[in-house]
């Protein structure tokens, strides 16, 4: 009851000034710790292994590897509904379960688009952290919705019913909930997969958009050549992080060897064929 | 036609039963909306079920009803949340164990006293016309609370029912709000009992929401018409059970299912027969 209580009255802890936004200390997960709570007989089998890394306010990160790489969850962790075997992730100093500042755009495939819920109703939902329970959105709340629908360019979708939207405008409604919901610190869970070039180019300008303000981006993504070019630094993960830097240092022959191993041939010349096989892992 | 209309209403025991299906009618598909867009049509089949135990001993020992419902339906629905929380057992499975368990039990606690097939068939599809005043009184009160709740959670239980990740990353009490939801599931299952009974309960929670599903894009306007539906229902089928004389509970089912049918064929770009493009 008091730990109901407690959430209930909950709103966020303070952030810690100095520390990173994000940052992880040999993180490890054991698939016998439970990823849905399943013990398996692989006693020493690792989802991910002595991860650690830091990122700073306003960098925008690619995380990069084959199925089953890790990358669902590493965001599970940094979200909080996963907690690690060993290791600690903190988040402006302090564990995820503390924040609100912490949004998910999650894989369009994990959405019941048919929902009854208006483009400016799916918007508000990042508020309800920030309204608190037994209250109705203020004209304030109203305000910020609409204001992050501008930002993403769909203020007009704003009474359209979620099944109705293009996929790109899916994809700029999840972001601006994120923005209504203040995140300081953005997952984007393979926002780019389906998306033609003009909707993957409005995705990041968006992107763009959110650095002065300091927002931190992580991108769960498949395409290796958005990666190496759109982004701060590549993450290159497959269990544990590979590699981990600018792009032209991170995407060499030898570390996509290691992190994709048989899914990739190096042909005679040295150009890589990628069998990479996409989207949804777990 | 008026003289049609009001020539039920000369009997207390039919306004009784009118404005107890009403209040089913409309508590029974608000809260069905929920059941719908979560797809827990099977959990709501089987908590109505397993609340059976709890009725027939609450009956033995002569208290109301309500009262043995009520126990056995939260501990039931606690009992689901628990066994489906471990992950050990598929959910439908854990279900359905309890689910088929707890009715036998009913049904055997039954069997073993006086008036078997009569009362069974009063818990099984309902006893509308036998209403009492304190009957009502019960439904009015935990009904008028069940729709307080879904109001009063409206936003936590749509984030929570929409994208259960956000959920977690806004810190709401995603455990203490899916088990408030089961609990209110359980407390109308218990208001309902009387006007449809055990066995027809589900189509109450889920063939008006369903039917509003198809009519309507956002969810405020979804539950008003499923309440609307629901309310209609249980009126019409009230005239119908008096003038046809069948059995009212399965004339109020008998009603929703056909508006659901004429909405499933003729709904504005949905229906089956108006489908645009």
């Amino acid at each position: 009851m008091a730990e109901i209580v407690r959430q209930i009255a909950h709103r966020g802890v303070a952030h810690e000034h100095g520390r990173p936004t994000l940052e992880m200390q040999g993180v490890t997960v054991a698939y016998a710790a439970g990823i849905n709570g399943v013990t398996t007989t692989r006693g020493t089998d690792y989802a991910l292994k002595d991860v650690s890394f830091q990122v700073g306010a306003g960098e925008r990160i690619a995380v990069v590897g084959p199925n089953g790489a890790g990358k669902s969850t590493l965001f599970k962790l940094i979200v909080g509904t996963l907690k690690p075997s060993q290791g600690d992730v903190t988040i402006f100093g302090h564990g995820p379960s503390g924040h609100i500042c912490i949004a998910y755009v999650p894989q369009r495939s994990q959405i019941d688009w048919g929902f009854p819920v208006t483009v400016e109703d799916v918007v508000m939902m990042g508020r309800v952290g920030q309204i608190g329970f037994f209250r109705w959105p203020r004209r304030r709340d109203w305000a910020v919705v609409h204001h992050s629908l501008e930002r993403v360019g769909a203020a007009h979708l704003a009474r359209k019913q979620i099944g109705e939207l293009s996929g790109g405008q899916q994809q700029r409604v999840f972001v601006a909930r994120a923005l209504a919901q203040e995140a300081e610190l953005l997952l984007l869970d393979e926002p780019l997969t389906g998306l033609d070039l003009p909707s993957q180019e409005a995705i990041f300008e968006i992107l763009d958009g959110l650095r002065p303000d300091g927002v931190t981006v992580l991108v769960a993504t498949h395409d290796l050549n958005l990666a190496a070019e759109r982004f701060d630094r590549v993450m290159l993960l497959n269990r544990k992080i590979v590699a981990l830097g600018a792009a032209t240092a991170v995407l060499t022959t030898d570390n996509l060897l290691a992190a994709y191993g048989g899914h990739m041939t190096v042909l005679n010349d040295g150009d890589m064929l990628l069998a990479d096989t996409c989207c949804d892992h777990d | 036609m008026m003289t049609w209309l009001l020539e039920p209403l000369q009997f207390s025991f039919i306004v009784r039963a009118l404005i107890a299906a009403v209040i089913v009618g409309i508590v029974c598909s608000v809260l069905g909306t929920y059941v719908v867009l979560r797809g827990m049509a099977f959990f709501g089949d089987a908590l109505a079920h397993t609340i059976l135990p709890g009725v027939v001993i609450a009956f033995l020992l002569g208290w109301p009803l309500a009262v043995g419902a009520l126990i056995f339906g939260v501990l039931t629905a606690l009992g689901i949340g628990v066994l489906t929380d471990r992950g050990s057992l598929k959910e439908d499975t854990a279900i359905g164990v309890v689910f088929a368990g707890l009715f036998a039990l009913g049904v055997a606690l039954l069997s073993a006293s006086g008036n078997y097939t009569l009362d069974l068939a009063h818990f099984l599809f309902g006893n509308l016309l036998g209403v009492t005043a304190g009957d009502l009184w019960v439904t009015a009160v935990l009904g008028a609370i069940v729709l307080l709740a879904v109001f009063l959670f409206y936003k936590e239980f749509l984030v929570v029912s929409f994208d259960a990740v956000l959920a977690v990353t806004l810190r709401l009490p995603t455990t203490f709000l899916r088990y408030l939801l089961l609990i209110l599931i359980a407390v109308t299952i218990v208001v309902s009992l009387q006007v449809v009974g055990i066995a027809l309960m589900l189509a109450m929670f889920v063939t008006p929401a369903a039917a509003a599903s198809l009519l309507t894009r956002r969810l405020p306007t979804m539950m008003g018409v499923a309440a609307l539906i629901g309310a209609f229902s249980g009126v019409a089928g009230l005239y119908a059970s008096y003038y046809m004389n069948i059995a009212s509970g399965p004339a109020v089912v008998l009603v929703a299912t056909f508006i659901f049918l004429i909405v499933f064929l003729f709904a504005p770009g949905r229906g089956v027969l108006l489908r645009s493009a």
